[in-house]
Order: C-alpha cells, then structure tokens, then sequence
C-alpha cells in the first residue's frame, strides 16, 4: 500500500483528500503546516506529499526546499494542491521541484490522474 | 433505418432509432436511461414538458437542426489528454520507426473519433517533443461526427477539470496558456492539426493514404456488421504496412481480414501483407 501525507492547514481540505485517497488505496498521513510535513518525512518518508501553498509556520514551497535539502535517499513524490493556479505560481512550482501540480478545486479524478502521472497510482 | 425498426410508441426507441441511424451507435436497453437524463438540458432549453413532446417535434421538424442536437448529446464523447499514455507513446514510437523507413516523405496520422481534440492535441505534443525524428512534423487529421466535438476540438479550449485530466504540468505549461480560467492550447500546437467532420458509417475517409490511424473508442457500441464495414472502410484509406490504433479492449479479430496484430507494437494492428506472390519455378 502506498502512503500519501496530505499537508493542508484545512481540516476540511484534508478529510475530502483522505477520504478519495483512501479510495485510491492509499494509507493517508496528514500535516498542518510546512514543518509538521518536514518532521513527518523525516521520520518516515511517504510515497507522495499532496501539498498546500499557503499555510501557517511554513508554507509548502518553504517546504520544499527544505525536504530537497534534507538529503532523503528516496525523495518522495511532491504534488502541489492549492488555489494558485496562475502561470507564475506553477511555473515556480515546478521550478523548486515538484513533480505535479493539482489546482484546487479537484475531484477524485483530478487526483487519480496526477498521482497515476507521478507514478504512485 | 427508421421504418426497419419494431414499430413502437416509445419514444425512447425512435430517438435511440435516430442515433443508431445517423452514427451506429447503439443504446443498450440497460443505459437507456441515459437517453432521459442527457435530453433534460434540451428538453429544458426548447421548453418541451416531455421526450414525447420532444419526439412530436422531432417528427414535425423541416430542419434536421433539432436533430443534429439530439444526437449530439447522445453521443458518448468520454476523452482525456494521454488517455492511455503508454498507447499513446507506442504511437510515436511506431511513427519515429516509420520515419525512418520512408525517408523525406511526411507522415500521415488520422485521428477517427477525437471528440473534443484531445487525442490529437496528444499525438501533436508527442511529435513536436521527438521533433529531431522528423523531416516534417507527422500530419495530423482529427475528425469527428459531432460538429460540436470539432468546434470544442479547434477552439482546444478546456476547463480547469479537463486540462489537469491527463496532461503532466510541464507540457500545460509548454502548450497552453491561462485565459480566465480556462487553458487554451497554443496556436502552434492547434495549426499542426487538421479538424474535419467525418461520419465513419456514412462518409469517406478523409483523402489519402494514412500511415497510422487511430479509432479509439468508437466503435464500441456498433453492431458487429457495422464495425466489419468500418474496417473495410478504414482499410482503404491505410498505407500498405500501415497501423490501425483501437482503444483498450477493442479488437478486429474475427472481424476483417485487412488487419492482423502487429508484431513490433503489441496491441496495434497492421494492413494484412499483400498475398505473397507465386515463388519462381525454382532451378
Ligand atoms: C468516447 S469518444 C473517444 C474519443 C477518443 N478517440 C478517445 O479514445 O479518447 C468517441 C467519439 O466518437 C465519435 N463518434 C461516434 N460515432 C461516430 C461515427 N459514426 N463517426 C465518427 N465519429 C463518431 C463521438 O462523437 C465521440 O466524440
């Protein structure tokens, strides 16, 4: 079973997400914020981060830079999922790393499809 | 034909009768309630309180316009970007090998069914990325019997659900832009393909030979006579050594002799060879 660590500061963002990974199969984990994501894939990395922008203590770009820098023999997969969904935002995004990117908002198959393209669905 | 059908007063069957008439698709008695639940819109639209109403109207109607709009919602248009992404790579695999072999001339590539122009648009970033393989990009011709598919399909328009369906962030990024909310794919890619309408039980195929073709999920609900009749028809528009491209699942097994599995890329089917011609009375 993969695992997916869903960092978003919503309570509400991360039920809907847990429970259409859930029905991927997924085992979910889930962060508030940037630094709890950190300390998370630290201490065990997860096949996939769905990962929010805006957030509180640390943001999802902050974020990855750190886990980027954090030196992770298997890096796991970053998939952003937020409300910015300009071009300078994703582009950005992809730039610092991540591998996919999901503007909110998303349904099942939105996810479905971004994790098959990352190769964890 | 409508008068070949069982008589009855349903007006499920006659409007089930019109699209079966004017594209081969078949409604399964079991799915027939998507004809209800499709029509809604129109009903509402039109302001007819039923399917009755609707089918009075149709009977009654001078331009096939009211019809044309029927079918065009009946018509199951499921699509996505890369849908079936190793396929889709196969494709251009097969198409750098053709390449090779025929030299300066330009490939063809037909596009059966591309409903809202995302196969196509799928096959154009796939060239251009191979760009180096090829003398001239493949030409690409997509063609659809809805004119509203095409019209969606030239536009290469779509919404926000749609563009993440399929499509990697980094070739969004490459090939379209963001106009209020919506991605529309960038003039260089939409030049590469030629849109044109296309009724594969009725009309001939587009003009020349094609080296690839793909129908992908078209067919699926043609009766089996009707699919062997496309085949034929399919088979007249391929290049000797060509390739034929069906969806997951769909076959021509049983079905043609023009076609036979490939053995370079599983899963396709290639132009039968020609007969082998009578060996030379040896010594
Ligand atoms: C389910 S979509 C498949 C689109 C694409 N080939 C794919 O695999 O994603 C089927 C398309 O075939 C078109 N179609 C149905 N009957 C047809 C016919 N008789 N001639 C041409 N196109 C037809 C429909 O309008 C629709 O756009």
């Amino acid at each position: 079973m993969k695992t997916c660590l869903v960092v978003d500061d919503s309570k509400v963002i991360r039920k809907v997400a847990r429970h259409i990974l859930e029905t991927l199969d997924f085992e979910v984990r889930e962060a508030a914020d940037g630094r709890e994501a950190l300390d998370s894939c630290l201490a065990t990395p997860p096949d996939v981060v769905l990962l929010d922008w805006n957030m509180p203590v640390m943001s999802g770009m902050d974020f990855l830079r750190a886990l980027k820098n954090a030196g992770l023999e298997q890096r796991p997969k970053v998939v952003f999922c937020t409300t910015e969904n300009g071009m300078a935002y994703i582009r950005a995004a992809i730039e610092a790393g991540a591998d996919e990117y999901v503007m909110k908002p998303f349904d099942r198959e939105t996810l479905e499809s971004k994790l098959q393209i990352v190769g964890v669905a | 034909m409508i008068e070949n059908m069982a008589p009855s007063g349903g007006a499920m069957q006659l409007i089930g009768a019109l699209l079966e008439q004017r594209t081969g698709q078949q409604i399964a008695a079991n799915r027939a309630w998507r004809i209800e639940t499709a029509l809604k819109p129109v009903l509402r639209e039109r302001g007819l309180p039923s399917l009755d109403a609707l089918v009075g109207q149709l009977l009654g109607a001078r331009s096939g316009e009211l019809a044309d709009q029927v079918v065009d919602v009946l018509l199951n248009q499921e699509t996505s970007f890369f849908r079936d992404v190793a396929v889709l790579e196969q494709i251009a695999a097969a198409a750098v090998a053709m390449q090779a072999e025929v030299g300066n001339r330009r490939l063809r590539i037909w596009s059966a069914g591309c409903s809202t122009g995302q196969e196509p648009l799928s096959l154009a970033m796939l060239f251009a990325e191979k760009a180096a393989a090829f003398p001239m990009p493949p030409e690409i011709v997509a063609s659809d019997v809805s004119t509203a598919a095409l019209a969606r399909a030239r536009a290469g328009r779509y919404s926000q659900f749609e563009i993440q369906r399929g499509l990697p962030v980094r070739r969004m990024v490459e090939w379209f832009d963001s106009e209020g909310g919506e991605w529309v794919a960038r003039q260089e890619l939409v030049r590469r393909i030629q849109f044109r309408q296309q009724n594969l039980t009725a009309d001939v195929p587009p003009p020349g030979k094609f080296d690839i073709i793909l129908c992908r999920n078209v067919m699926l609900y043609f009766s089996l006579p009707l699919r062997r009749q496309v085949f034929d028809r399919l088979a007249t528009a391929i290049q000797p050594g060509g390739l034929l491209v069906l969806g997951a699942g769909e076959t021509v097994i049983g079905l043609t002799e023009h076609f036979t599995p490939s053995e370079a890329f599983r899963g396709f089917y290639r132009t039968a060879e020609a007969e082998p011609a009578p060996l030379a009375a040896a010594g």
